[in-house]
């Protein structure tokens, strides 16, 4: 063998084995929640829907001196003794938070089930049903709206929980399993106030109702999570299993008052009939506009076209209507064809950089979605902001709220108008990432970036700036894709912001503060 | 020697590779030659995981390709051979825009390890080692239409060869380590989500035959079939965009010939044909090649 087979040959095997392959993420390594207030005065906040924090019962704890007690201390005595390696990491990964976890839980179902159906071999396309989430397609199409929603449900539904959780936790005043037996080791950092009922079976408890409603094929994979998320406080000495009990109890109670709206605010009714299609379309030809039609082929349904009458959570549909944006340009004025033609240029002469924009906030099919993108920005500043485990709730209310109204907001703009997109008006109009199967105005990546930038400089305000400028970029992605003209996603975000306002009004009112 | 075809393998974003790479036929000592060759792939169905099916908002898809290659005869039995290739991917239907532009550099050295007459057959064994790089900041996360993956890679082949008379049968294995790529986005589901820019490239394995007529190095008609596959990787979802780290597989099988152009002397023109007969996660491609070459012959710095 001479030299080169050597230096190829070496050099090859140490390309192959040089570097491992694995991928370290960014939420894997996220410290021990440990907040540095405890907010034990929460059960006075203002909850979203429950009339008090103690709308819900929560029964008596039995007494740290019984029976029943002694053995359930010595249930984490022996899974601390007999710690396995799994367990090990679980505690770990669940000690970042439980909040901030469920919400990952939640961002990955969405991202899952983030995908148009297939079409009939009629041309036509079948619709998930609640009834048969497991048989295809599956439900839900998890698209922007109904993940907002998701997103809106679920936070808002652990913060008022969390509520009723610390209302009893000071009612109770019942000791930590680490106060009544000192033996106990409490092997991540425990919030030095009391423990009935477990703040974070509360949380696991309402999220896991709210998501088995939303995503009904999931209910084993969510349970087992939420017996992980449990066992963990037990391995951690933190709860004893009736704190636990009693906290999973009323997180799904609190979570039934969510579950009950969510099936009477009108998203159920959003994929509207084919007369409510034609309609939309007609009323466009009779207002003299060009009417939006599907670019898929075979053509799809409007997206959730009846959504913007869903009832969000800060604002009525009254308000949603009055607030209603003025009508873009029509589509045979002289500035529609301008902002047409700046849809094109960009089509045509998009830099390398503008394309890296436009795939970084393109949160199209198969992903979280644009929320789903704000909630990983948001929850990835709050683990370094130590806060307590109700004021993640809350702060993830806020902002997943006002992206819920967001979307109603942007979604009655846009069936209002129903205007076409610039690909369909101009076929010289090529996207650089998937064109969404909605009309244009406005744009929904603009109004939920401008609601998630407001309410999270507000709660965070040392990132306002930032977090504004993210929502700026997000919002001129859509032009830079051809996706959307200048004025969809100027009075998108114009629309956001005002949305997050209300969220910010809220936020200087529920008491948090 | 002979040349090139272009495997655009997959979705058509793979490093276009020189077929050079995989066949048992060396340059002599001092010899160069370089070439050029067109490469159009299309296809309008493809297989979704396991489901094949066609896109109506993809319509055809179509690739269009000119490589550059070179390969120079370091020694009668060790060649290096590079390649470059610029790609433009469109699609006929729907409303997403094309890619093009510059792709990757490949470089190979080819050593032949083995060689012996017996009784009237002529064997032979070749390790080839290989290496390829982007050559540009293309978008890679961006399937089908991306021009490639960015992936560093580094490939080592063996290849054996037999010929009696003018009667071959050239068989080879490859694996290729292929280094995860970093792409636009800092979040993405594949199975499950994952928070990072990194993105998880299978390794790949694949084989490929050769049966056929040649007549020195410039004049060869062949049969071919090669298969590869991605060592992991996940499947499409239904109606899900392709993804870098697909579970890519494919069986294709094809013809090569190529032949000297009379009375210039040093040009050949070479012609593949490819055809995917199974895949995964992969469009059921159909490719043709047509390139052209010339070799030279450095003695004492003169040409020949």
């Amino acid at each position: 063998m001479n030299r080169f087979i050597k230096i190829v040959g070496i050099a090859g095997l140490l390309a192959m084995a040089s570097c491992s392959k694995e991928i370290t993420q960014r939420n894997q390594n996220f410290a021990a929640l440990n907040p540095d207030k405890t907010d034990t005065s929460a059960g006075s906040w203002r909850p979203v829907l429950l009339s008090s924090a103690t709308e819900f019962g929560c029964d008596n704890p039995i007494a740290v001196t019984s029976p029943d007690y002694k053995l359930e201390l010595l249930e984490i005595k022996s899974r601390q003794a007999n710690m396995s390696d799994e367990d090990e990491a679980l505690l770990k990964y669940w000690s970042a938070g439980t909040v901030l976890r469920w919400n990952e839980i939640l961002r990955e179902l969405v991202a899952k089930y983030n995908l148009p159906p297939y079409q009939n071999p009629d041309g036509t396309y079948p619709i998930p049903s609640a009834a048969n989430p497991l048989a295809y397609p599956y439900f839900p199409f998890a698209n922007p709206p109904y993940a907002a929603r998701a997103y809106a449900y679920v936070s808002a539904a652990q913060y008022d929980a969390l509520l009723a959780a610390y209302h009893y936790k000071g009612f109770y005043r019942r000791s930590r399993p680490a106060v009544v037996d000192n033996t106990i080791k409490e092997l991540v950092p425990v919030v030095k106030d009391y423990a009935y009922p477990s703040e974070e079976a509360v949380v696991a408890g309402a999220a896991f109702a709210m998501m088995s409603l939303l995503f009904p094929g999931e209910q084993d994979y969510l349970q087992d999570k939420l017996n992980e998320c449990l066992n963990t406080r037990i391995l951690a000495g933190a709860n004893v299993r009736s704190e636990l009990d009693a906290g999973v109890s009323l997180g799904k109670a609190v979570a039934s008052k969510f579950i009950q709206r969510a099936r009477n605010d009108r998203a159920g009714k959003a994929i509207g009939t084919p007369a409510d299609w034609a309609k939309l379309e007609n009323g466009a030809i009779a207002r003299g506009e060009t009417p939006w039609i599907s670019q898929e082929s075979p053509k799809r349904p409007p997206m959730l076209p009846l959504f913007g009458k869903t009832l969000g959570f800060l604002m009525d549909t009254t308000e949603v209507i009055n607030n209603r944006p003025p009508a873009p340009p029509s589509t045979g004025s002289a500035e529609f064809a301008k902002e047409l033609d700046e849809v094109l240029w960009y089509s045509q002469n998009a830099t390398r950089d503008q394309m890296r924009i436009v795939h970084f906030w393109g949160d199209g099919a198969g992903t979280y979605t644009p929320p789903g993108h704000w909630n990983a920005i948001a929850c990835e500043d709050f683990v370094n902001m130590r806060f307590s485990e109700v004021r993640w709730a809350r702060n993830l209310a806020l902002l997943n709220m006002a992206m819920f109204d967001a979307a109603i907001c942007c979604w009655d703009a846009k069936y209002a108008y129903f205007n076409p997109r610039p690909s369909q008006v101009n076929n010289k109009i090529k996207t650089l990432t998937g064109l969404p199967n909605f009309p244009a105005y406005t744009s929904g990546h603009s109004t939920f970036s401008g609601a998630a930038a407001t309410i999270l400089g507000h709660v965070n305000p040392g990132r306002a700036a930032d977090y504004m400028s993210m929502a700026d970029e997000a919002s001129k992605s859509r032009l830079y894709g051809a996706l959307h003209y200048r004025s969809d996603i100027e009075v998108g975000m114009q629309m956001g912001k005002m949305v997050g306002s209300k969220a910010v009004d809220r936020a200087k009112t529920d008491g948090a503060e | 020697m002979r040349i090139i075809a272009a495997l655009t393998m997959f979705y058509m974003c793979f490093s276009l590779s020189a077929q050079t790479e995989s066949d048992a036929l060396f340059m002599a000592k001092k010899n160069l030659c370089g070439g050029f060759v067109y490469g159009n792939t299309t296809w309008d169905h493809y297989w979704e995981g396991t489901f094949y099916r066609d896109n109506a908002n993809i319509g055809t898809f179509k690739s269009n390709s000119v490589m550059a290659m070179t390969n120079y005869g370091i020694s009668n039995s060790l060649n290096l051979i590079a390649s470059a290739a610029w790609v433009d991917n469109r699609v006929t239907a729907g409303t997403l825009i094309g890619q093009k532009g510059i792709q990757d550099l490949n470089l190979f050295l080819k050593k032949e390890l083995w060689a012996k007459e017996i009784k009237g057959f002529n064997g032979s064994l070749v390790a080839v080692g290989g290496v390829s790089t982007p050559l540009s900041n293309y978008v890679a996360d961006y399937l089908p239409l991306s021009i490639g993956m960015r992936s560093k890679t580094a490939s080592l082949r063996l290849l054996a060869d037999v010929q009696k008379g003018h009667w071959y049968g050239t068989a080879s294995a490859m694996y290729t380590r292929r280094n995860n790529v970093t792409i636009d986005r800092n979040a993405y589901y594949t199975t499950e989500m994952v928070y990072s820019n990194e993105v998880f490239i299978p390794d790949m394995i694949s084989y490929n035959l050769r049966l056929g007529w040649r007549d020195g190095a410039d004049k060869y008609f062949e049969l071919l079939a090669d298969r590869m596959n991605t060592l992991g990787g996940f499947d499409m979802r239904k109606n899900d965009m392709p993804f870098l780290s697909n579970d890519m597989e494919s069986l294709r099988v094809g013809v090569n010939l190529k032949y000297p152009v009379p009375r210039l002397s040093g040009m050949s023109v070479m012609l593949t044909g490819m055809h995917t007969l199974t895949g995964r996660n992969m469009g059921k491609a159909k490719s043709l090649m047509a390139g052209v070459v010339y070799q030279v012959e450095f003695k004492n710095g003169a040409k020949k």
